[in-house]
Order: structure tokens, then C-alpha cells, then sequence
């Protein structure tokens, strides 16, 4: 045990990050917090560009912020090779960021281009999303940067203008809850498992105004791809942010990496990083302990992330739900989805299966799905669509072999992009269709309107692509 | 703008409505921030052929003029984008009350002059049951005095942050605000010299 004086009690992770990032702070009113980096995309920041042009304001610290094209960006190219834009608005928008860039000086990695990708892969993959950084963006998914120990969260457009024109934040200081998972995941359970089955447990309202710490042997063993999976959907527990306490698979993960800093600036970002955990005798203002090792594959059944069952469960029953209000909204969802309550999923035909999206389109997740399409082909009726996360991704995966795996089986393999996650490039299912998607939200009609999602790992997404039907890829795979 | 104002409601009473709900994505390829109220709840309120679904409480005549929503419980989960409060003050709320709010929903929201009213659960029943019976009663909103009286002649107290209550109240811009504090902004970004992370 490490002996803090009693004093100066222990510190979470997350208050060493806040208290390192506090410019001001007045009593009554809302911290001034520094943003060390600055992510954008095309949706949520043409609004905020015209607010800073309307009050003659330009970008404080262009080179803090970096830009990405990816929810309006296509992921198939045309006859004549050039990316088919879904619509004028969408080439609109994509030409405004670019505009915007070039007027104030911000990196862009622009459609097609070098370094394109989705938001939360591109700044992992160059080495931008650091321990102890303070990351924002216009996009709830920001999360998924606590992954390396950083206090990340996704902003309104207001607050992409604030962070623009000031390069900070007006906030209130979040509570904390950290989320301890004992054990070790069962052989063939991932990240997209341990989060899912978490956020059924809490519920999709069950961390707000909370920032989670994810803790304990499991979270240890995980790959930082994995545990950008679990941070991702930190938001969809309804938390302002998920965090993990950067290690050596952390430090291994970042070395050499373009933007992570080299040389004499690396030996001195490791010893603060290396403080950055928090400390035995730290308080948090909530707990909760799971047992990793009864973790199995999950699946969604319903209209949020939170109404999730283990892949062998049946779907619940109204009937036997005791609350009124909890009753009324599985109801919904089961009609909704068109389920018959009680009944496994397990076997139910499937449309269309989606790997992809900032929880799910990194090399991992395409490994382990390509091992599931090994050797396999995608059922008949099937239409599967894998879609790297970058341009980067892309081109390991395809160094790899992997992009062969999935065009022999039958899947289509994609350029990088959000796609059919938020379905506003033209990637959509049909109304009346099921997907088991590696995405993060099976919100009514987010994939299309009337699509009906089941949310699943990349394995599982997989084994429902080759067998045609929900299925238990411990299964498949035996 | 008036602080104090009293409105009909219009019921939308399920738990964790989404912010794909309030605007779904695919109207999201937009760089203004008008025209999104004839988006609102667009795949609830329309069918495929756009033609209004006549169970959906905004299309219904007897809550036409509605300017409060009466929500459930963490209404506006999932995505940061304001297109979903731009969406509602383009309609026509002045705010929404509910049983409780979703984070980053509640604080955009706020910043496009929204009110997010979370009442006890008491007292939205009570304000769930007047309107049920009675689609014209009215609620009378104070954000000074940060209440809101139910047609049920009661008087609920409802929570907000003080610093944002200050802003609207005052009309004080908060960009503006932030501004003020470009010296202390400098020295911060001085004293930690060049290096990248905290």
C-alpha cells in the first residue's frame, strides 16, 4: 500500500487529469478546463466555424485541433473511381470542413486521403490521443479516448465553437464510478462482450454524471483495441467519460507512433504518465464489482444498448416484468422489433450484418472477424459489409489477407468510413430488416428507418453472416 | 425572452427517447442550424410516404401550440449533436419536462435557451394525469424562481445549475464569458510550456 499523508488523501485518475487541466475556477461557477486536443468532423462543427466567422474570432490553437471526414463520407467509389456522395448536402458539408480548415490552418485528413478515417481511430492510430491529455469533440463517442487515460467527451456544437475560440471548456466536475471486472474473459469473449453485458447490468441511464474508471484484472488483460471498445460506450451508460489507467500494453501500444512524442520528450511523457493511476487510497463516489469470467457472447434484443441478454438467453417476457414502467418499455421494444417475448433469439434469420464503426472497425476486430469468414461463405439472403475504420486500417488489413477472407466468403469490403452505423452516407438497411451490427446505438431507425439492430462482437456479428441466423460463435467455431 | 410563461403540453411519456429520435441522422447533413423543427421526431411523427401519423401526440390538434414536451425518464440519450435542441426551439418548446435528462442533451439544451425541467415523480404523475385528462391545461414556468406550477394549482421547485439560471436570466453570452478569461487561458498555456499533454 502506498502511505499517502492523511492530509492529502489518494486521487482518482480521473481528478488527476481534471485538476492538471484547470485554468480557473471561481466559486459558484463552472470550472475553466483546458482541452489539449481538439478532434472535429464534418456534422457537428460547420455551425460552430460560422459562429466564430459571424463574431470575427479565429481558432486559438489550430495546432490542437485536427480534423477527419468520416459521417457523411461514402464507403464505395464509383465506375469512374471517384467516391460516390450521397447527396448535395453531404458533399456540402464535406466541402465547409475543408473550407473551414484551410481558412484557419487545421490539419484535415480529407475523404480518401492518407490518415482518413473514423474520428476515434484516426487519433489513436497517429499517436494524438495521449495519457493525461483532455480530448473533445462534437460526437458522444470522444469516450473512446479515456482508453489510454485520458479525460475524453463528447460536446454540443456550442462548446466546439467555445473550445475553437478559447481552446476550453465551461464544466461542472463530474462524479466518479469505477467499474471493477475480476477475472479473466473466457476464451473468445471480447471487449464488445464485457461492455455490453455492463451496460445491460447498470441500464442506458446507469452512469450519468459520472465519469467511469474501468478497473481490475480484465481490463488489464485487454489490447488497447479492446479497451477503446469498452471506453467507447462509456456514453451509451449514459457517462460523461470511461477511463482506463495507461500501462505498459498502453505505452507499448503508443511507442513510436507518428504524433507520440520521441526521443528525450518520451522518457519524460512516460514518468508523468506513469503517475497517472489512481492511487490505492483513492475514494470514488461509486463502486461496482462483476466477475469477468461469466461473461458471455452478448447480443442486444431491443431499442437501446442497455436491453442486451447473453447469446443463449431468451428475450425477456412483459409479463413477468414487475415494474409498470420497465414493463411498457420492453413491450415496445419486442414490438417494435417484432420478437415474441420469452423466445430465444438464437436461430432468428438475419438481412443484413454490419462490422464496423468507432467501436468496432480496428484491426483486432477484423481479425477476429475474418476468423469467423475463414473457410466460410455468407449465408444465402445475407448481405454483409465490413468497413475499416481507416484508411490505415484498410491497408494493414489487406496486407494481411484479410480483405480476401472477406470477399471470398461474399462479404463486401468497404471503404473507411462511420457507414451503417449512423446510416447518413447511404450504408442503411431496410425498414422491416434485422442486423447484427458491431456498432454502438440500436436505437429505432438508426441504421435505416424501420432497421431493427442487434448490437454483437465482431465474432458474433460473423457467425450470424455465415450461418444466416443469430448464432453462438463458440458454436460456429467448434 | 420571457423567463416566466405559462404553456400547454404535449405528452411523449416513454423512457430513454434518443436523440436519433429527435432527429435522425440522415438530416444531419446540414451547416445551418434552421429548419430542423419539420425534422423533429420525423420517423415517429411521419410514415414512410411522409404523411403525419395520426397516434403521434405532435400531431395531434389537441396539443397543436404545445410549447412544453412532457417526457420521461433520461430523455435525449446518445449523441451530442445539438441538430436535436436546434430541432425543438425550431418547432416551437420552450421546454421540455421530464423525469430526468440525459447529460450532454440537457447542456445543449440549455445553451440554445431550452429549459430541461426534472420534476419528482410525484409530481410529473400528478402533471401526466391533469394533462391526460385535460389536453388544454397549462403549466406556468419561472426560471427565477425556478418553479413551475402545475395545473393541479401545486408548485414544484425544479433543479439547474445557478451559473446557467445566471446566463439566461441575464442574457449573458457564454462565449462571451469564456472570453473574459483569455489572460488566464495565456498564462496556463505559458506555464505549461510546449509540451502536448497535461
Amino acid at each position: 500500500m502506498a502511505h499517502a499523508a492523511a492530509d492529502a488523501p489518494g486521487r482518482t485518475l480521473f481528478e488527476k487529469v481534471w485538476e492538471s487541466h484547470v485554468v480557473a475556477r471561481e466559486p459558484e461557477r463552472p470550472t475553466v478546463l483546458y482541452v489539449d486536443l481538439h478532434l472535429v468532423h464534418e456534422v457537428t462543427s460547420p455551425q460552430a466555424f460560422s459562429e466564430l466567422a459571424a463574431r470575427n474570432l479565429e481558432v486559438r490553437r489550430p495546432d490542437r485541433t485536427v480534423a477527419t471526414m468520416d459521417h457523411s463520407t461514402p464507403t464505395r467509389r464509383g465506375s469512374d473511381g471517384r467516391f460516390a456522395i450521397v447527396s448535395d448536402a453531404a458533399r456540402s458539408q464535406l466541402e465547409t470542413l475543408r473550407d473551414n480548415c484551410r481558412r484557419h490552418g487545421i490539419e484535415l485528413f480529407a475523404l480518401g486521403e492518407e490518415g482518413n478515417g473514423i474520428v476515434h481511430v484516426v487519433g489513436p492510430e497517429r499517436g494524438l490521443t495521449q495519457p493525461g491529455m483532455t480530448i473533445c469533440c462534437g460526437d458522444s463517442h470522444t469516450s473512446t479516448h479515456g482508453a489510454f487515460g485520458a479525460l475524453a467527451f463528447g460536446i454540443g456544437t456550442s462548446q466546439v465553437g467555445h473550445v475553437l475560440a478559447t481552446q476550453c471548456l465551461l464544466q461542472r466536475r463530474p462524479k466518479t464510478f469505477r467499474v471493477t471486472f475480476d477475472g479473466r474473459l473466457p476464451a473468445g469473449i471480447e471487449a464488445k462482450d464485457l461492455i455490453l453485458a455492463l451496460i445491460a447490468r447498470i441500464g442506458v441511464g446507469g452512469a450519468t454524471g459520472h465519469v467511469l474508471e474501468y478497473a481490475g484484472p480484465a481490463i488489464e488483460a485487454l489490447d488497447m483495441e479492446g479497451r477503446m471498445t469498452v471506453c467507447n460506450m462509456s456514453i451509451e451508460a449514459g457517462a460523461k467519460a470511461g477511463m482506463i489507467a495507461p500501462d505498459d500494453t498502453t505505452f507499448a501500444y503508443l511507442a513510436g507512433k507518428a504524433r507520440a512524442p520521441q526521443g528525450e520528450a518520451w522518457d519524460q511523457a512516460l514518468e508523468r504518465w506513469r503517475a497517472l493511476p489512481t492511487d490505492p487510497d483513492a475514494a470514488f463516489d461509486r463502486e461496482l464489482r462483476l466477475d469477468a469470467r461469466t461473461i458471455a457472447p452478448r447480443i442486444t434484443w431491443g431499442t437501446n444498448p442497455g436491453q442486451g441478454i447473453a447469446i443463449d438467453e431468451p428475450v425477456p417476457d412483459p409479463a413477468e416484468v414487475a415494474d409498470a414502467q420497465l414493463r411498457g418499455q420492453v413491450a415496445r421494444a419486442l414490438r417494435y422489433m417484432d420478437l415474441e417475448p420469452g423466445k430465444p433469439l438464437l436461430g432468428r434469420k438475419v438481412d443484413v450484418v454490419f462490422v464496423g464503426s468507432c467501436t468496432n472497425a480496428r484491426l483486432t476486430d477484423l481479425r477476429a472477424a475474418a476468423a469467423v469468414f475463414a473457410g466460410r461463405r455468407v449465408a444465402a439472403g445475407v448481405r454483409a459489409l465490413v468497413v475499416p475504420g481507416s484508411v490505415a486500417v484498410k491497408a494493414e488489413a489487406e496486407r494481411e489477407g484479410r480483405d480476401r477472407i472477406f470477399t471470398d466468403a461474399g462479404a463486401e469490403w468497404r471503404e473507411p468510413g462511420c457507414s451503417m452505423c449512423i446510416a447518413m452516407n447511404g450504408d442503411r438497411i431496410e425498414a422491416g430488416q434485422y442486423a447484427v451490427s458491431t456498432s454502438n446505438r440500436n436505437f429505432e431507425g438508426r441504421q435505416g428507418p424501420g432497421g431493427r439492430t442487434f448490437l454483437a462482437s465482431p465474432a458474433t456479428a460473423a457467425a450470424a453472416a455465415v450461418t444466416g441466423r443469430v448464432a453462438d460463435v463458440r458454436e460456429v467455431l467448434r | 425572452m420571457s423567463w416566466s410563461f405559462t404553456a400547454t403540453c404535449a405528452p411523449l411519456l416513454r423512457d430513454d427517447v434518443d436523440t436519433d429520435q429527435i432527429i435522425p441522422a440522415r438530416f444531419l447533413t446540414t451547416t445551418t442550424k434552421t429548419g430542423l423543427g419539420e425534422k423533429l421526431f420525423a420517423d415517429w411523427r411521419y410514415d414512410g410516404s411522409g404523411a403525419p401519423r395520426p397516434g403521434f401526440p405532435l400531431n395531434d390538434p389537441a396539443h397543436g401550440g404545445a410549447q412544453v414536451l412532457l417526457a420521461g425518464a433520461n430523455f435525449g440519450a446518445g449523441s451530442s449533436r445539438e441538430h436535436a435542441p436546434w430541432a425543438r426551439v425550431d418547432y416551437g418548446f420552450r421546454a421540455i419536462v421530464a423525469r430526468s435528462f440525459a447529460d450532454i442533451f440537457a447542456g445543449n439544451a440549455l445553451k440554445n435557451g431550452l429549459l430541461v425541467i426534472a420534476l419528482t415523480d410525484e409530481a410529473h404523475e400528478a402533471l401526466r394525469q391533469s394533462v391526460e385528462r385535460d389536453p388544454q391545461v397549462r403549466v406556468q414556468v419561472d426560471l427565477e424562481a425556478q418553479t413551475v406550477a402545475l395545473p393541479d394549482g401545486s408548485k414544484e421547485r425544479f433543479p439547474i445549475d445557478g451559473f446557467m439560471k445566471h446566463m439566461l436570466l441575464e442574457g449573458i453570452d457564454e462565449l462571451g464569458y469564456l472570453r473574459g478569461f483569455l489572460p488566464e487561458i495565456a498564462a496556463f498555456e505559458g506555464a505549461r510550456g510546449a509540451a502536448p499533454a497535461g
